[in-house]
Parts: C-alpha cells; sequence; structure tokens
C-alpha cells in the first residue's frame, strides 16, 4: 500500500494507461477494447494505492493478491503491470503475437504479475476464497482482490463461491465488479438482467459499496472502507462505462471484442482527456 | 479373500498424510462419508473444508489453495467431481499446473442401485484428454492408499478413481507401487489382459479358466492409465501378441484406448476391449450389472478367445 495519491495524479496516470492500451490493441489486431477500458479507474486505483505488491518481487509470499477473473480485460492488466515495471513497456506490443509472454488472456506464470489464467469466466472467486482459507490456516495477513464483470456474473460459479466467502467469513476477499452495462451481444439488462446487483451481493452476505468506477476518489475510499470491514467479505459494485474515455466505443457493445484499425486508434487518441466523472 | 472398497484404502491413505503431510487440506461437495474422507475431516477439522453442494466452486477452491501451498484433496462421486467440472479441471487447475488431486469415489457400474446418473463411465476419457493430468484407478483397498499417498507427492493435477463396492485383496505390500508403472499380476505368453480397478481381479479369474483351456494369459495391471506404462506394454505386445484391455468403463477413449495408442504406433497387434459399450448404466445389484454389461471373467474369456483367433500364429492356431 502507498500513500494515498492525489486525485490528479491518478487521473493522469489511467489516462497514459487508456492510450497505452488503445495502441496495444490496434498493433495486436484484435482483443477487447471495451472492457479493458472500463476497468482502468479500478485498476490506477489497486496498483497505485491499495495493493501491498512490489514489481521487484511478483512472488514476495506476503503481498496482495489480485485475480482479472474478467480475463477478457488483460489489455488493461498487461498495461497497469508494465507502467508499474514487473516487464518493460516495449513487450505491451506483442499482445496476442506467436510467441509472446502477454497470451489472448492471462495465463498463469507467463508473465510476472499474473496470478491467474482466466478467460473462461466465473471461476475467480472461488479460487480467491482458496487462497483465504490457506491464509487463514497459515495466519498470513494480506487482502485478495477479485475483479469481475457484469456479464460474467451470470456465471451460476460465481454466487456457488460468493456462499463460500460468506459462509467462512472471509473478510480477506474483496469483490469488485467492473459493471459497465454491456456483454457480448448487448445490454446485460437485456441479455440476462443481474439487477439489483448491490441488493444480490448484500444478500449473499456481503458488506457492499456501490460506486462510480470512474472517480478515483470513489474508488480509493471504497477500497480503504472495504478494508476496515470485519468478518465478512466485500463487494464493491463499480458503476461504469464500457469503453470509458474513447466517445464511439462508449456503451457500444460493438466494441466489446474488436480492435481499433489505425484510422480509429489515432480518432480515438486525439478525443482522449482526463475522465471526469 | 479379504474384501474392502477402494474408497476406504483413500480414507484411510488420507488418515496417513493428516499426519506426515501438513500441507495436505480436503474438500468435500457434502459427499466426504461416500468418499471416506469423513475420517480425515473428524481427526484434522481444521484442515476440512466443505463447499456444500457446489462442485464447480470446489475445485476452484482447490485451485486457490494450491495457488497458496496448500496440496488439497477435493471428493466427490466419481461423475460428478469431473463431469460437472470439466471446465474448472480444465483452466482452474490444468492449464495453471496446479498441484490438485481430484478424488472420484463410485466410479463405475459398481455403485448399483443409485442407477445411471451415478454410475460415472466416462471419466477416464475426460480426464485423460486434460494436459498434464494423472489418471489413477487403483484394484484394491491397499492399492488406493498407496495411490493416495503417492498422490501427495506426485507433481501436478492426480485423478483418483475409486470404487464403491468391496474389492477383493490382490495387491502385496511387498511389491512396490510406483505412480505410471503397471504391475505383472501374472505371467503368460500367449495373450495379455490389461485391466483396471475391479477388473484386474476378473481378468485373474478369466486367466486362470483359460489356462485350463491351455491359454496362458499375462495379466497387467494398469492402475496407473496416463502416464501410461509404455514399456510393459509395447513388451507385452511383442511378447504375446494379443492384447485385451478391461475397464469398469466406456470403451471410447478409456483404458482400451490409451493401450491402443501405444500399440498402433510400436508394436501393432490384435486387440479387443472389455468395458461398456457407448451406454448408459443402470439400477441393480453390482455383480447383476457387471454380468449384464458383460465385464465377468466368462466374458472376457470370450474376448481373448476371439482375440487369438486373429493373432497371427495364435495360440488357438498353435493347439
Amino acid at each position: 500500500m502507498s500513500a494515498r495519491p492525489s486525485i490528479e495524479s491518478l487521473q493522469a496516470t489511467a489516462l497514459e494507461l487508456r492510450r497505452a492500451i488503445l495502441t496495444m490493441l490496434n498493433k495486436a489486431g484484435s482483443g477487447h477494447p471495451g472492457g479493458s477500458l472500463s476497468m482502468v479507474e479500478i485498476l490506477t486505483a489497486l496498483y497505485w494505492y491499495k495493493l501491498r505488491h512490489d514489481p521487484k518481487r511478483p512472488d514476495w509470499p506476503d503481498r496482495d493478491i489480485f485475480l482479472l477473473s474478467k480475463g477478457h480485460g488483460c489489455p488493461a492488466l498487461y498495461t497497469v503491470l508494465a507502467y508499474q515495471g514487473y516487464f518493460p513497456k516495449e513487450e505491451l506490443a506483442t499482445l496476442r503475437k506467436f510467441p509472446t509472454r502477454l497470451q489472448g488472456h492471462p495465463e498463469r506464470g507467463s508473465l510476472p504479475g499474473i496470478e491467474m489464467s482466466a478467460g473462461s469466466l466465473g471461476q475467480g472467486l472461488s479460487i480467491a476464497n482458496g487462497i483465504a482459507l490457506a491464509d487463514r490456516m497459515d495466519g498470513r495477513k494480506r487482502r485478495i482482490f477479485c475483479l469481475m464483470g457484469d456479464g460474467e456474473i451470470q456465471e451460476g460459479q460465481v454466487w456457488e463461491a460468493a456462499m463460500t466467502s460468506h459462509h467462512h467469513h472471509l473478510d480477506s476477499v474483496c469483490a469488485i465488479i467492473d459493471a459497465n452495462q454491456l456483454q457480448q451481444n448487448g445490454p446485460v439488462k437485456q441479455i440476462q438482467d443481474i439487477e439489483p446487483l448491490a441488493d444480490k451481493w448484500r444478500s449473499f452476505g456481503f458488506h457492499t459499496i456501490e460506486i462510480n468506477g470512474h472517480n478515483p476518489n470513489e474508488v480509493v475510499n471504497a477500497l480503504d472502507e472495504a478494508e476496515k470491514v470485519k468478518g465478512k467479505p466485500q463487494a464493491i459494485v463499480a458503476r461504469t462505462v464500457k469503453g470509458k474515455g474513447v466517445s464511439f466505443m462508449e456503451l457500444n457493445h460493438a466494441w466489446h471484442g474488436v480492435a481499433p484499425n489505425a484510422e480509429e486508434l489515432k480518432k480515438a487518441l486525439d478525443g482522449l482527456q482526463v475522465v471526469n466523472a | 479373500m479379504d474384501m474392502k472398497p477402494t474408497r476406504d484404502g483413500f480414507g484411510e491413505g488420507l488418515m496417513e498424510l493428516g499426519k506426515t503431510h501438513p500441507n495436505v487440506v480436503a474438500l468435500s461437495g457434502d459427499l466426504e462419508d461416500s468418499a471416506r474422507a469423513h475420517w480425515f475431516k473428524k481427526q484434522y477439522p481444521d484442515r476440512f473444508f466443505s463447499v456444500g453442494i457446489a462442485e464447480q466452486d470446489m475445485i476452484g477452491t482447490a485451485a486457490g489453495f494450491a495457488m497458496a501451498g496448500k496440496v488439497p484433496f477435493a471428493c466427490s462421486f466419481a461423475q460428478f467431481v469431473t463431469g460437472k467440472t470439466l471446465e474448472q479441471l480444465r483452466m482452474a487447475v490444468c492449464y495453471q499446473k496446479l498441484n490438485v488431486k481430484i478424488v472420484g469415489s463410485h466410479g463405475g457400474l459398481s455403485v448399483g442401485a443409485d442407477g445411471a446418473t451415478a454410475e460415472a463411465l466416462e471419466e477416464f476419457t475426460h480426464m485423460r484428454s486434460l494436459p498434464g493430468m494423472a489418471v489413477i484407478a487403483p484394484c484394491d483397498s491397499l492399492e488406493a492408499k498407496r495411490a493416495t499417498i503417492a498422490a501427495a507427492d506426485y507433481p501436478g493435477p492426480v485423478f483418483l478413481r475409486l470404487g464403491r463396492a468391496p474389492a477383493p485383496m490382490i495387491t502385496k505390500e511387498s511389491e512396490p507401487y510406483i505412480i505410471g508403472k503397471s504391475v505383472l499380476m501374472r505371467k503368460g505368453g500367449d495373450v495379455t489382459l490389461i485391466a483396471c480397478g475391479l477388473m484386474v481381479e476378473h481378468s485373474l479369474e478369466a486367466a486362470e479358466s483359460l489356462h485350463k483351456e491351455g491359454i496362458d494369459a499375462r495379466v497387467i495391471n494398469m492402475h496407473t492409465i496416463k502416464p501410461i506404462d509404455k514399456d510393459a506394454i509395447v513388451a507385452a505386445a511383442k511378447e504375446t501378441g494379443a492384447l485385451v484391455t478391461v475397464e469398469e468403463h466406456t470403451v471410447l477413449g478409456g483404458l482400451g484406448g490409451a493401450v491402443a495408442e501405444v500399440v498402433v504406433q510400436n508394436q501393432p497387434v490384435p486387440m479387443r476391449f472389455v468395458g461398456i459399450q457407448d451406454r448408459f448404466g443402470t439400477s441393480g445389484d453390482p455383480k447383476e450389472l457387471l454380468k449384464h454389461f458383460k465385464l465377468m471373467p466368462a466374458d472376457i474369456a470370450v474376448a481373448v478367445r476371439d482375440v487369438l483367433r486373429v493373432k497371427p500364429n495364435g495360440a488357438a492356431a498353435r493347439r
């Protein structure tokens, strides 16, 4: 954990990350911009403030654990890890290109800082619980964060895991929902409504905090509040916008899994500015 | 003969690991009594975790335990722990190369009365196809106990298939038990029976009766279906010229398939496959079912006579 950074510095970092995400996706020629852009402020608050981690010691046994369950959002995570110094930034240009450590979906062990393989949705929270239970046996004090998408939580395993987090009072587990409103084929509301989202997590026994997921202040405050909770897992329902920061991608599900071409990239980068949520 | 189900051997092995391996933990989808993990639960309550009737979550949780340095044994019925969880086993366990042990009790037809939905008949095929997953089917409770202990020290994911029906004790403490190394149960030069689980004993009985007809059958206990003991298979093909595989499992892609993959690429000889013929199980007394689905010693003998008819210079031709 670092000292609480200024909102301006978090915003500036987020802007830089969005630029890098779009650029790497353009280079890769495929990938998932929408769900990467929606989680930038969440990752920024985690990696530049909340997480106890050390890029020089990715295997540090007492580090906090971040699990990206929505694996398709990995361009954002790869960018964060590179900007944190886990590996050289130049390597971002190898996303999805054989042979690469930057797999289309994250592979545990392939790249420093990647804690979990993901891509098949709905599995991260179970894994978070397993780590938390083992930590409890070992008397290890650390936090485990699991970031999921709002479409992802249609997976039944998520709710099996939610019951496990609650049953075992796993207060080291913090679920974060990037509720960006869209999934591959359209609005979550139309495909399989998951609302009322906060009530669902609350009823499953989670201390639930609902925030604007693009407001760095709200994200930081939610992470602080969650850490203080004892005897209960926490859920942060982050209300976000898929494709945030790029006007023509925002809330357009066509940008779930398509990379910008050169012209679109230029247009996107030209329009990028500090997100004021 | 001493009779005990292989699941009991697992329960005993797990108790042993409780003493010797502080990192071993057990998880269950509310079937710990059926899988005989409840002895461990009673002795080591702080190292036992129920996740309720939620197998997918159980496998994910087990993966988390392994990521934090534990050696989890995740237990349920063989059908549920491999069938409901194939995706979790593939991504969370195998792709991440984790040290998770999957324990499936109630494998095969010998579950009996519970019928088709509880009778796992396809797990070898599913588990064998997952990169890095070892697949083990012990033939008696002693072997099950030793397999359990060996699995804890074996790096990477392991699937253990156990039975509910009492199985006669046919292995010996004096013989070494090594994952991936088959056991020669009976010498013979005319044909080789390669079996696992309850079918090892049936194969020995079949060999006994064939002996009276002048057919000398070798019997191999192929307790590890993956990684398979290639050397023993190639030697058997070379030396006996005909093979019959025997399993309480579908003939599609299980032990028979694994043996055939070795045979056709190294030492092609005629083969026959004794097992379930693309069907579901049904309710009944275990013995009755093994008879109905043609897994009795007499059925194995039929397959042997059949393969010997096509064996070049076969035993049948020689007589």
